[in-house]
C-alpha cells in the first residue's frame, strides 16, 4: 500500500487553510429501558406508546438511575481508553420545548463520568490519534412531528428519556476523511461493545459537527460554528466542506466568521444560521435535586473492565500476530463487527490466511456487486469455511473453487454436495494423471521433441492439454510435478 | 358519641377498635362538620361517597390491626390522588386528575386508613398564609379574621376545626410547622428522605418534605409511622428499617441536653415569644433535662439562602407546567411561545410567577455563582453549624415562628415580611433535619404560640419523646369556639 501525503487543505487566494473539526457524538445506549423510567427502548412502536408517567413528566414524578445505563457508558469510556470518575453528577439543563416534557433534560454538565480518553483511527498516510474530551449521560428529548396536520404539531414521547452518551472529541480532526474514519471507528468500537448499535437510519448516533479554519501554520484556533444534529457520515462530510469554504470565502473578504449554531440542509447542500451566539440559550444549567451524585465504586469499574470484549485495535494485532495476517488485511476484517464475527467463525473452522484472502477477495466483491452486506451474505460463515478448506486440503483447484463459489451463491449450498453433485472434485491421484499425462504426450510426440530441444515455453502446453482432458480437474500442482518427470525422461 | 371528633386520632382509634363507633358513623361526623365548617375553606375536594364505602367496607371486615384502622383522612391538595382531582392550589392544576397515588398516602390507605378529602394550600406550597390558593384563602378557626398558616394552611385548619382527626402536609421552609404553631396543633417536619417524595407536586426538591399534622404527639407518632418508609422510586429516600415511634413513646427525657440558640433571639421579636420560649425552657429543665446555650452563626443567612435555593429549585420543576400534556391550557396564542406565554400567565398566580422570575434569575449565567453556587455553600456552612452543635446537644428549643397568626390581607402586600415568619422554620429545611412544633401557649390575644424542637438526622423518636413529655406538663389546650358551624 503506498502512504498518501495529507492533503486536505482549502486553497484560497491568501494562502491555504487547514480545517479544524471536533465531534459531539450523541450515541443511543443499548439498554432495554430508558435512563431514568422503566419504559421500553424498542425502535419503531407507535407514537407514544413507550411513554411513562416520569417520560411525560407527570407531577410529582422523579427520576430513577438506570444502573445499566450507567454500565454502558463505563463501558464506552473503557473502550475509548478514557478516565472513568468515580463520581459524576447529574445536572438540569433548561429550556421549553413542547416535546421535552419536564422542562429541562438531565444531563452532566460539570462533572461527566467520563474524562478524557483516545481513538485510533487508520488513515491512508498513517495512523492518527484523535482525543476524546468527554463522555457525558443524558436524556433524549421527545420528537416534534410538524408535517402531520397544517395548523398543529403532532409530539411523541417515546424517545423521551432515552439514553443518550455525548461523546466529545479534542478538536484534532482535519479533514471530512477524518471524520468519516472517526464516526466509523467509534461505531466499531461501540459494537463490538454492545453499548450502540450504532443505526444512523433510526437515529441511534447523530453528531453535532464544530467547524473552524485557519491559515496553514497558524498556532490560534479560528471562530468556529457549529452544525446541529447531523445525522449521516455522507451529510457531515458534506457539510464540513460547505462549511469550512463558507468560512475561507468570509475570511478572504476581510469578513469575520460569527461563532454560531447552524443547520445543514440537505436538498440544498448548504449549512444555514439557526441562532447566533447572542441568541444561545441560556440553559440555566443545576445540579438536579432529584438525584444524589453519582458514585462508582472502582471495583465495578474493574470488574467491567475485566469483562470486556476484545476491541478492534486489539483483534487487528492479534490477526496479524497469531493468524498471520498481513496489516490491510487484519484491518478489514476488524473494521466492522460483523465482518470480525463472520471472519473469526470461517478461522475457526478453516485455514486463516486462506480465509482471509478468499472473503477479502471474492466474497467482499460479490457482496459489493450485489449491494447486500456480510450479514445478509448469501454463503455462510460455515459453508464459506468448507469452501475454504476444500481449497486449502487440495479436494478442488483454486479455479474449481471459483465455479463452486459462483454456484454456492446462486443456491446458497453446501459446497461438498456441489462438488459432489457436479463431479468437481480434483483429481489427486498420481496413478491416474501420470496415465493421461503419458496419453498426451505420446499424442503429441512432436511437440516433446520440440520442447526436449530447448523450447520450454511448450510446458504451458502440456498443461493446459492435461487440464482440457481432466474437465480442469487435474490437480495443478502434481500435474506440474508429474509432466517435468515424464518430460525429463 | 356527637362529640367524638374532638378527640385525638389515639382516642378515636380505641373507640373504633373496641367497636365503641363504627367507621361508618365517625366518618359521617366528620362528614357533617366539613359541610357545616364550608366558611372556613379548608377543602378543594371532598370525596364524601368514597370515604362512606370505604368506612363500610371497613365495618364489614374490620382490620384492627392496622395503625389506622377505619379512619377517614383529608390531606393537603398536594399529594397526588388516584382519580381524585389534585391542584396543588393552582389554576394550572384545576382539571387535574391524577392515576396514581403518592407513596405516602398509598402508604396510609395500607394502614387502614381512607381519604376524606383534598385540602387547599397556598399555591405549589408557595406562601406562608394560605392567601396564594387560586381556591381562595383559607380562615383560622381560631379566628375569623386571622390565616392558618401555610402553605399547609388548609390542614391545619381542618384539623383544629375538627374535619379530620389527623392529616399530612408538606414543608418545604416551615409549611407544617408555622400552620401548626398558628393553630395550636402539633407538626412534624421529618428528616429530609424520610417519606417518600414520589407522588407529591414539588416545590423544591432538596427541601421538601411530607409529615404529619395532629392534635397530640402520640398522634403524630403514629401517623408518622404509618407514612415513611424507604421508596426506591425516590432515589433521595433513606434505606433505613422502619421504626415503631408510637410503641417507643416515653416520657422520660431526664439528662437529655437540650440546646438553646442564641440567633434566634431575633430583633422586635414581641415579648410574649420570648416568655414562651423561657417557659418551653422551664418545663424541659424541670422535667430533668440539661439547658445549653448554642450557636449557630450562620442563622441569619438562612432565609436569604432560602430563597434562593428555593425559588431556582422551583423555577425548574414548574417548567413542565406548559399546557402541553395535562393541567391548564390557554386557548389564545398564534404559536408554541405564545401558548406557553399564555397558559402560564393565566395558570400561575402572584407569588408562584415571583418565584418562578427570582429562581430563573439566580439560575442566569453570570448571576449563578453569586447567587445559586453562593447559597449552596451557606447551605453547606448551615448545615455544619448544626452538626457542631449535635456533638454537644440531643435537641434544640426554639420558637416556631416570630408572631402568632396574623390577620388575613395583613402581609399580602409585603412579600418580603411575609418572608419573615419562616425565619426560624428554613434552617432546619436547609439541614434536612426533623423538627417537631409544639402548641406552647397563647399570646395576649389569646392565639396560640408554637415552640421548635430540632433533632438530629433520623433522630425523630427522641425529639417526639421530648415533645410527649413537654405536652404531658405544658397543659395547653386548644379551646376553640365553632363559630362557623
Amino acid at each position: 500500500m503506498s502512504k498518501e501525503k495529507f492533503d486536505y487543505f482549502i486553497n484560497g487566494e491568501k494562502g491555504k487553510y487547514e480545517v479544524v473539526i471536533g465531534l459531539e457524538v450523541h450515541a443511543q445506549v443499548l439498554s432495554n429501558s430508558k435512563l431514568f423510567s422503566g419504559s421500553s427502548t424498542k425502535f419503531g412502536a407507535d407514537p407514544n406508546k413507550q411513554v411513562s408517567l416520569i417520560d411525560s413528566a407527570f407531577p410529582g414524578m422523579l427520576p430513577v438511575i438506570n444502573e445499566e445505563c450507567v454500565k454502558q457508558a463505563v463501558r464506552t469510556g473503557l473502550g475509548l481508553n478514557a478516565k472513568i470518575n468515580n463520581y459524576s453528577v447529574f445536572d438540569r439543563k433548561n429550556y421549553f420545548y413542547a416535546d421535552l416534557p419536564q422542562g429541562y433534560q438531565i444531563s452532566q454538565y460539570k462533572n461527566p463520568i467520563v474524562g478524557e480518553g483516545k481513538i485510533l483511527l487508520d488513515m491512508p498516510y498513517g495512523s492518527k490519534e484523535i482525543g476524546i474530551e468527554r463522555l457525558h449521560l443524558e436524556q433524549d428529548a421527545g420528537k416534534s412531528i410538524h408535517d402531520m396536520d397544517p395548523s398543529s404539531t403532532y409530539v411523541d414521547l417515546n424517545r423521551s428519556g432515552i439514553a443518550l452518551m455525548e461523546i466529545v472529541s479534542k478538536p484534532h480532526l482535519r479533514s471530512p476523511d477524518e471524520v468519516n474514519a472517526y464516526i466509523k471507528k467509534l461505531r466499531t468500537i461501540m459494537r463490538y461493545l454492545g453499548t450502540c448499535d450504532g443505526n444512523m437510519q433510526e437515529g441511534s448516533l447523530r453528531a453535532d459537527v464544530n467547524v473552524s479554519v485557519r491559515k496553514l501554520g497558524d498556532k490560534n484556533f479560528g471562530t468556529r460554528c457549529e452544525i446541529k444534529n447531523v445525522n449521516s457520515i455522507k451529510f457531515m462530510q458534506m457539510a464540513i466542506e460547505y462549511e469550512a469554504n463558507r468560512q475561507v470565502e468570509l475570511l478572504e473578504d476581510g469578513k469575520e466568521i460569527d461563532q454560531e449554531t447552524r443547520l445543514f440542509d440537505t436538498k440544498k447542500n448548504e449549512t444555514r444560521s439557526m441562532r447566533s451566539k447572542e441568541d444561545a440559550h441560556d440553559y440555566r444549567y443545576f445540579p438536579d435535586p432529584d438525584l444524589l451524585p453519582l458514585k462508582l465504586e472502582q471495583k465495578l469499574i474493574d470488574d467491567l473492565k475485566k469483562s470486556l470484549p476484545e476491541l478492534p485495535d486489539n483483534k487487528k494485532e492479534r490477526l496479524i500476530q497469531e493468524y498471520g495476517l498481513n496489516s490491510y488485511e487484519a484491518n478489514v476484517l476488524v473494521s466492522e463487527k460483523e465482518i470480525s464475527d463472520y471472519y473469526e467463525e470461517v478461522a475457526k473452522l478453516s485455514d486463516k490466511k486462506l480465509a482471509a484472502t478468499w472473503m477479502i477477495g471474492d466474497l467482499f466483491a460479490m457482496l459489493n456487486d450485489k449491494g447486500l452486506n456480510i450479514s445478509n451474505s448469501p454463503i455462510s460463515a460455515k459453508n464459506f469455511a468448507e469452501l475454504v478448506q476444500s481449497i486449502k486440503s487440495g479436494e478442488i483447484s483454486g479455479r474449481i473453487a471459483k465455479e463452486v463459489f459462483e454456484i454456492m451463491v446462486e443456491s446458497g449450498d453446501n459446497p461438498k454436495k456441489i462438488i459432489e453433485s457436479k463431479g468437481m472434485k480434483q483429481q489427486s491421484d498420481p496413478k491416474e494423471l501420470e496415465k493421461m499425462i503419458n496419453e498426451i504426450l505420446s499424442k503429441n510426440k512432436d511437440k516433446v521433441d520440440q520442447y526436449k530441444a530447448g523450447k520450454e515455453k511448450l510446458f504451458g502446453f502440456f498443461v493446459g492439454q492435461v487440464m482440457k482432458l481432466s474437465g480442469g480437474k487435474a490437480n495443478p500442482q502434481l500435474t506440474n510435478e508429474i509432466l517435468k518427470k515424464l518430460l525429463k525422461g | 358519641m356527637s362529640n367524638i371528633t374532638n378527640q385525638s386520632l389515639s382516642e378515636i382509634l380505641k373507640s373504633i377498635k373496641s367497636k365503641k363507633i363504627s367507621s361508618l358513623e365517625l366518618t359521617q361526623e366528620y362528614i357533617k362538620n366539613i359541610e357545616n365548617a364550608k366558611k372556613l375553606n379548608a377543602f378543594v375536594t371532598t370525596t364524601f361517597d368514597k370515604a362512606l364505602e370505604n368506612a363500610k367496607k371497613f365495618d364489614n371486615k374490620p382490620n384492627n390491626e392496622q395503625l389506622l384502622s377505619g379512619i377517614p383522612l383529608a390531606v393537603k391538595d398536594l399529594f397526588c390522588t388516584e382519580n381524585v382531582k389534585t391542584t396543588a392550589g393552582s389554576n394550572i392544576l384545576n382539571n387535574f386528575v391524577p392515576s396514581y397515588e403518592s407513596t405516602v398516602t398509598k402508604n396510609l390507605w395500607n394502614n387502614g386508613a381512607f381519604l376524606l378529602g383534598k385540602l387547599n394550600c397556598d399555591e405549589f406550597a408557595m406562601g406562608s398564609s394560605n392567601e396564594t390558593s387560586f381556591f381562595g384563602n383559607v380562615i383560622n378557626p381560631i379566628g375569623d379574621h386571622l390565616v392558618p398558616g401555610g402553605s399547609s394552611g388548609g390542614s391545619s385548619s381542618a384539623l383544629a376545626a375538627d374535619l379530620t382527626p389527623a392529616t399530612i402536609g408538606t414543608d418545604t421552609g416551615g409549611s407544617i410547622r408555622q400552620p401548626a404553631s398558628f393553630t395550636g396543633t402539633v407538626g412534624l417536619k421529618p428528616t429530609y428522605g424520610l417519606c417518600s417524595r414520589w407522588g407529591i407536586v414539588a416545590f423544591a426538591s432538596s427541601l421538601d418534605q411530607a409529615g404529619p399534622m395532629t392534635k397530640t404527639v402520640n398522634d403524630c407518632s403514629i401517623m408518622l409511622e404509618a407514612m415513611s418508609g424507604f421508596d426506591d422510586k425516590d432515589s433521595t429516600s433513606i434505606n433505613k428499617k422502619k421504626e415503631s415511634y408510637s410503641k417507643n413513646l416515653k416520657d422520660n427525657i431526664k439528662g437529655l441536653k437540650i440546646g438553646i440558640p442564641k440567633e434566634y433571639r431575633v430583633d422586635n421579636m414581641p415579648k410574649e415569644i420570648d416568655e414562651l420560649w423561657e417557659k418551653g425552657k422551664k418545663i424541659l429543665k424541670d422535667l430533668g433535662a440539661q439547658l445549653i446555650d448554642i450557636s449557630l452563626p450562620h442563622t441569619k443567612y438562612a432565609l436569604p439562602t432560602y430563597y434562593i435555593v428555593a425559588p431556582a429549585e422551583a423555577s425548574s420543576n414548574l417548567a413542565r407546567y406548559d399546557g402541553v400534556r395535562y393541567g391548564y391550557r390557554s386557548q389564545k396564542g398564534k404559536d408554541l411561545i405564545e401558548m406557553y406565554e399564555n397558559t402560564r400567565s393565566e395558570g400561575f398566580g402572584d407569588e408562584v410567577k415571583r418565584r418562578i422570575l427570582i429562581g430563573t434569575y439566580v439560575l442566569s449565567s453570570g448571576y449563578y455563582d453569586a447567587y445559586y453556587l453562593k447559597a449552596q455553600k451557606v447551605r453547606q456552612l448551615i448545615k455544619k453549624d448544626f452538626d457542631d452543635s449535635f456533638t454537644k446537644v440531643d435537641a434544640i428549643l426554639t420558637p416556631s415562628t416570630p408572631s402568632s397568626a396574623f390577620k388575613i390581607g395583613e402581609k399580602t402586600n409585603d412579600p418580603v415580611s411575609m418572608y419573615l415568619n419562616d425565619i426560624f422554620t428554613v434552617p432546619v429545611n436547609l439541614a434536612g433535619l426533623p423538627a417537631l412544633s409544639l402548641p406552647a401557649g397563647l399570646d395576649k390575644q389569646g392565639y396560640p404560640l408554637g415552640l421548635q424542637l430540632i433533632g438530629k438526622a433520623l433522630d425523630e423518636q427522641k425529639i417526639l419523646n421530648i415533645g410527649y413529655a413537654f405536652e404531658k406538663n405544658c397543659g395547653y389546650k386548644n379551646e376553640i369556639k365553632k363559630w362557623w358551624s
